[in-house]
């Protein structure tokens, strides 16, 4: 929660820590827990500033990965017998960690996905295909993922409504005033994303709901990005779907969760067909499951689900208001830092923002920038973050983008800035 | 020069080079020094798909050989292009067809580099066999 020049309070700073918790970050501490990131890249110390992409995964994620398979592996929910009752226990141990982690009201508004992605694809299929008509509108912003874009699109073509979207200045805020005058009678839809995968920006979701709820208008948040450096509060925000990713989440691959609103859930149609998701099905008809079984058609991805509880717990633990204020000190160390670097250009400078550095040097194409920091063992993203609106926004054809987790250090933003010298030297 | 004479000399200059930064401050230079490509050549059906940066790949008969020109955005993919240009270029369709890149590999590239669809070094090698193909099928129409 940074400008780019001046710290400005956020929702998670030092001042929200109950009285008396100790502060300190042992970032070293944090550090031996992840494993992967003991080791040389072309023969330099491993700097991972990727992280808006994927995390890394800690060794009790791990752990509890192998320790699965290793004890308890069974398929869930039907099984008579003790592996079965003991997996489907720590399955559902999972589900209620993550209300918790979200404070949704009940365990049953949480929905396990394949992630992000899958998330929205499913609220666009069923509460998208039920309630966006011709004629109707559906609103987005311009800093939407193409995966919060994509599936709107597809419903929009396919119902024949139109896909609005808000604009952003310059520094990468929404232009609240503007998307007021978006929302109409015509308004079917909302989905906007918590935080900018590309910026950094952390965008006023409450009101955007709040607004949107005047109109009668139902709304989903993209949390991608939120999940790991913000307290999201479902209830608080009044989110009606609120989707993330575990793997952004020090967590494991291909499972996410979608977040809904019970009533709005039990009203929604099932997204697919399949065991699990019936309670009794003939050839006349089937019958379905309820909530959350519904949504969850098919063996689901039980081992990783059940290392995501490990996950939360893990970041649970060290405190998130710990956690980001250690982010917000490495944000503004690479903004200072970065902006010494001739020809440098932040690029997206919102009033609050999480760790994410994204930048472009006038004159040098981010691919050559990525590869060369490749070389020094400093592992960035380059090109348009699937945010190619975004980038056509600001015209650019992409940036470098540097993202920063709990586990960074300033000592490695250091090794960024001495690579990005090293860039310009070869490069310019 | 042969194909694979030109394939041999690059792997002998790489040789040289102790780490990745020498091999990229040498494809930086490449890069640099290849000549842009003219503007009417630079349209939407030379740009080469999934590519990080744009890439433009532009074949021209001369004889019955096929001379390749490129650019790009990027000054390493310049490079690489630069590379493959001074071993596919000016051959003829069969030759450049049936080439087997071996300098990729040898020199490192292809372990560093073409995994990822990100970099288009894949994507040019592809799209200089087809061009080379097309020609093939068309000089052998009657």
């Amino acid at each position: 929660m940074l400008t780019a020049v001046q710290p400005t309070p956020g929702n998670l700073t030092a001042d929200r820590l109950p009285k008396g918790e100790d502060l300190a970050f042992d970032v070293d501490k944090v550090r031996a827990d992840f494993p992967i990131l003991d080791q040389t890249i072309h023969g330099k110390p491993l700097v991972y500033f990727d992280n808006a992409a994927t995390t890394q995964k800690p060794m009790a994620v791990i752990r509890a990965l192998s320790s699965y398979y290793e004890t308890i592996n069974a398929n869930i929910h039907r099984g008579i017998h003790t592996l079965a009752e003991k997996a489907t226990a720590e399955y559902e141990a999972t589900r209620e960690t993550v209300r918790q982690f979200i404070h949704a009201s009940l365990t049953e508004e949480v929905i396990f996905t394949r992630g992000t992605t899958e998330g929205i694809n499913l609220v666009a299929s069923t509460y998208g295909r039920q309630h966006v008509t011709r004629g109707g509108e559906v609103i987005i912003s311009t800093m939407e993922h193409h995966s919060n874009i994509v599936p709107w699109q597809m419903l929009c073509e396919e119902k024949g409504a139109t896909l609005r979207v808000m604009p952003i200045d310059e520094n990468g805020d929404i232009v609240f005033e503007e998307y007021e005058k978006l929302l109409s009678e015509k308004t079917q839809f909302v989905a906007v994303v918590h935080v900018s995968n590309s910026l950094g920006t952390i965008n006023p979701v409450k009101r955007i709901i709040a607004k949107a709820h005047e109109y009668g208008v139902k709304v989903l948040v993209d949390g991608a990005q939120a999940a790991a450096h913000l307290d999201v509060d479902v209830r608080d925000l009044d989110a009606d779907f609120y989707v993330f990713s575990s793997h952004k989440l020090y967590g494991p691959t291909g499972i996410g969760i979608l977040y809904g609103k019970k009533a709005l859930l039990e009203a929604m149609p099932p997204y697919q067909g399949g065991g699990e998701m019936i309670k009794e099905v003939s050839f006349e008809k089937t019958t379905y499951n309820e909530l959350p079984y519904k949504f969850e058609a098919g063996t689901p991805n039980i081992a990783d689900t059940i290392a995501l509880k490990t996950a939360i717990e893990y970041v649970t633990r060290l405190g998130k208001a710990r956690v980001a204020r250690h982010e917000n000190e490495l944000l503004r160390h690479a903004t200072e830092a970065l902006t010494e670097i001739p020809g440098l250009r932040i690029v997206g400078t919102a009033r609050e923002k999480i760790s994410v550095a994204s930048f472009v040097i006038e004159g040098i194409h981010p691919q050559d920038i990525g590869i060369i920091l490749d070389t020094q063992g400093v592992a960035v993203r380059t090109g348009h973050h699937c945010t190619q609106p975004l980038m056509k926004r600001f015209g650019l054809p992409g940036t470098t983008r540097a993202s920063f987790a709990m586990y960074n250090t300033k000592e490695e933003i250091n090794r960024l800035v001495t690579g990005l010298h090293k860039v310009l030297k070869m490069l310019s | 020069m042969t194909i694979n004479e030109a394939q041999d000399q690059i792997v002998d200059e790489f040789a040289l080079f102790d780490d990745w930064s020498d091999k990229y401050e040498y494809i930086i230079d490449l890069g640099k020094k290849l000549p842009p490509l003219d503007d009417r050549h630079k349209k939407e059906e030379n740009k080469i798909k999934g590519c990080q940066s744009t890439v433009w790949l532009h074949a021209e008969p001369k004889d019955d050989h096929l001379l390749f020109e490129a650019d790009s955005e990027a000054v390493i993919v310049k490079g690489l292009a630069s590379l493959l240009i001074r071993v596919l270029s000016d051959h003829s369709p069969e030759e450049i067809a049936r080439a087997n890149l071996s300098f990729i590999d040898r020199i490192g590239m292809g372990q560093h580099l073409a995994q990822t669809r990100s970099n288009g070094l894949a994507s040019m090698v592809k799209q200089m066999k087809l061009y080379a193909l097309a020609y093939q099928a068309k000089m052998s129409k009657p």
